[in-house]
């Protein structure tokens, strides 16, 4: 019996310092779950002997580029893998440490859910903070707080408690729609895949039950349509004489076969003939399905055109405002001009005006500083050559972000939350 | 409301065929690296549905080691005609005939870092400015930071440090002349992915991934295919074994695993009760912690999985 068809996939953000346990964490996921192989576990096993320890050290199971491991820290964004009978996850690990916000910000930007951790010992630290701003900033919907090694302090409710407390007091400022709470202890297991048997005073549910049965299926955007044209697919067959199709992902909103729609910019209206796929036509289609629309009449349309319903549609403009982090060495150059990429659009742009950094361990505005360096977020307004449509951030992740290129290196150097 | 919710396999579909749509737009000569790998067949299988009803707008790659399982190449040239692409085919041999590379020797010879620079010879031939494999994060652990749009200057250099972010599902293929890319558009899928995927699909696959009986030998605990290719020890007796192949690459060091697995429903059966990792099957992958790494390094180009420099 092979059963997958109703799993869904559950993307999520971890992110720590050396010392808070994560790849400790991470490691016991994988182990707990049975998804780490028996050469793998040997070689940890090897190494955990190698090093004297006497116990199987679970970090090495994540532990990558031989940089890291000399330095012992993780100095970019890993993807791990792992699968229970209820659903896939893929786990974006990244480095915590305030140098690598930008690592944070890219892991953060396609996950549903972040899991932050807080030592026992230390309760709330600047980097809890740092990371719930940036889980926040990015729009995830869903944080854990685990609150791990409470074997080092006795399993105390009370220490819990209060880090609790704490965290829903410093909570208060983040938008948010769902934080949970979790007293583990990664390195023996504790509530992480298998139920503690030392907090008998914790009822709520184990960290794997919670990533298996939080809802995220209303995460993506259902309501407003956002087609980006990606390709533009003419058979030119004879079988295909005249077909021309509008191949993109769904970036929001449900398409249905004779829904009206807009073209954005050209403004023509038609309907939807056919929404195809090499498995045959479907009777509707949603983020963040890849399908090819073809519509009834012919209209010259191509890459960065844009199909939305004629009722609903986004913003249109060249003054955009953005949360924008800097993710590149160079610092920000105030005559330049970037390339811009948003949706399938290409652009040019120039920022026109810093609005003010933020100070992202507490949010608040620093107004008197204007460069950018790498790991600074600020507020700032764009002037673009080309009409973007857009929406907020906010309200669709697919189309309120962008990212800014380097015109000389063609290196990423800015990511961007529409306002 | 309605619960509109896609299965994982589905949500993973449609991002390998965003991320395949977004090279043919985005580049002006992208490829596809087909080794006959499972890997291989299921990014051409994505490639037909990102386009469908067009055919493949790019041509696929096969880089012949000469050293092929002869049931790979019966497999390619079939599924090539029945989908109307075009294929290149580069040879190591003529690399070898060229003095371009150097023949291996001894017993562990093997052309698998020959085709390094027969890839890059042909990619250059064929000013290929994107080569899209099948590689898939999951296999090693260096590849756990890999991108989907994974950057080579101008040296064809991979530099681990130097990789762009990547945000959201915006793929920055910017590049300055002499650069170019390399693609791995099932960067998200895991080996057991790869097989429900593959059996959710019903998609044919070559026979010898399937139980067959084969003269082996065995080699540092790797069962590796008895060939003309392979130089035998003294005390090395082939033996007929009842095996099949996890992954498919050089004859010389893709390693067997005994399996009586029969369809692809055994198959998936056997991997979720194996303990064993399917690089854990390959003769090349042995040899330290940071091999794969190494190897990237070097330039070494993993050709079934497509990875490297």
């Amino acid at each position: 019996m092979i059963e997958y068809k109703s799993n869904e996939l559950l993307r999520f953000t971890t992110a720590g310092s050396v010392d808070d346990g994560k790849s400790t964490l991470i490691g016991r996921l994988l182990f707990d779950s049975k998804s780490i192989f028996e050469d793998q576990l040997e070689a940890v096993q090897k190494t955990s002997d190698f090093r004297g320890l006497d116990y199987l050290d679970l970090s090495l199971f994540t532990d990558g580029l031989r940089a890291e491991r000399e330095q012992s820290i993780t100095i970019d964004v890993a993807y791990r893998y792992f699968s229970t009978p209820k659903r896939k996850f893929i786990i974006a690990d990244t480095p915590g440490h305030i140098q690598y916000t930008r690592n944070m910000v890219t892991g953060a930007s396609t996950a549903n859910l972040a899991i932050i951790l807080a030592d026992a010992r230390n309760g709330i630290v600047e980097q809890t903070c740092r990371h719930s701003l940036i889980a926040s900033l990015l729009k995830i919907n869903h944080i854990v707080l685990c609150v791990n090694k409470l074997d080092l302090v006795d399993y105390s409710q009370e220490i819990y408690e209060r880090i609790v407390d704490q965290y829903k007091v410093f909570a208060s400022k983040l938008e948010v729609k769902d934080i949970s709470f979790i007293p583990i202890s990664a390195l023996m297991g504790d509530n992480v895949v298998d139920r503690s048997d030392k907090m008998d005073w914790y009822e709520g549910p184990t960290l794997l039950y919670h990533l298996e049965n939080v809802h995220i299926a209303s995460d993506s955007n259902h309501i407003d349509c956002r087609f980006p044209v990606q390709y533009v697919i003419r058979p030119q067959s004879d079988l295909n004489h005249d077909y021309r199709g509008y191949a993109g992902r769904i970036a929001g909103g449900v398409y249905k076969p004779g829904d009206e729609v807009t073209i954005l910019p050209s403004g023509f209206t038609s309907r939807i003939k056919s929404i195809d796929t090499f498995d045959g036509p479907v009777e509707e289609a949603f983020a963040p399905m890849s399908v090819t629309i073809t519509l009834e009449d012919d209209i010259d349309i191509s890459r960065g055109d844009m199909i939305v319903r004629t009722h609903n549609q986004p913003e249109t403009g060249q003054d955009i405002e953005i949360i924008l982090c800097w993710l590149n060495n160079k610092q920000y150059n105030p005559r330049a001009k970037y390339l811009l990429m948003h949706t399938t659009k290409d652009a040019k742009a120039i920022i026109k005006e810093i609005n003010y950094k933020i100070d992202i361990n507490t949010l608040h505005r620093i107004e008197d500083d204007k460069i950018l360096n790498m790991n600074d977020i600020a507020r700032v307004k764009l002037r673009t050559t080309q009409p973007l449509f857009y929406d907020s951030y906010s309200r669709n992740r697919n189309t309120g972000s962008l990212i800014l290129i380097d015109e000389g290196t063609k290196e990423t150097v800015a990511a961007g939350m529409i306002i | 409301m309605e619960n509109y919710n896609l299965n994982y396999l589905k949500e993973l579909e449609s991002e390998s065929i965003y991320i395949i749509r977004e090279v043919a737009a985005q580049f002006e000569r992208p490829a596809l690296l087909f080794s006959g790998g499972k890997d291989s067949i299921i990014l051409t299988h994505l490639a037909r549905k990102s386009f469908y009803p067009s055919k493949i707008p790019f041509p696929l790659i096969h880089i012949d080691t000469g050293h092929n399982f002869p049931e790979t190449l019966d497999y390619r040239d079939k599924m090539v005609e029945s989908i109307g692409a075009n294929l290149i085919v580069g040879h190591v041999q003529d690399s070898i005939d060229k003095g371009r590379v150097k023949e291996e020797t001894g017993f562990n010879a093997s052309r698998n870092m020959l085709q390094t620079v027969t890839l890059l010879d042909t990619l250059e031939e064929f000013k290929i400015d994107a080569a899209m494999g099948g590689a898939r994060r999951d296999e090693e652990k260096a590849r756990a930071k890999e991108r989907f749009f994974s950057h080579r200057d101008e040296f064809g250099q991979w530099d681990p440090k130097n990789q762009r972010p990547e945000l959201w599902n915006i793929f920055n293929g910017k590049k300055n002349p002499g650069e170019h890319f390399r693609i791995f558009p099932i960067s998200n899928w895991t080996e057991m992915d790869v097989w429900q995927y593959l059996h959710m699909e019903k998609i044919e696959m070559p026979v010898i991934y399937f139980t067959h009986k084969r003269l082996c030998i065995k080699r540092n605990g790797t069962i590796l295919a008895h060939s003309e290719h392979l130089n035998l020890r003294e005390s090395e007796n082939p033996e007929l074994l009842q095996i099949r192949f996890r992954t498919i690459g050089d004859m010389t060091c893709t390693g067997a695993v005994m399996s009586e697995a029969n369809s692809l429903e055994d198959i998936i059966t056997e991997i979720s009760i194996s303990r064993q990792t399917e690089r854990g099957t390959r003769a090349d992958d042995k040899r330290s912690d940071s091999a794969m790494e190494d190897r990237k390094r070097e330039g070494y180009f993993d050709l079934e999985f497509g990875f490297g420099i």
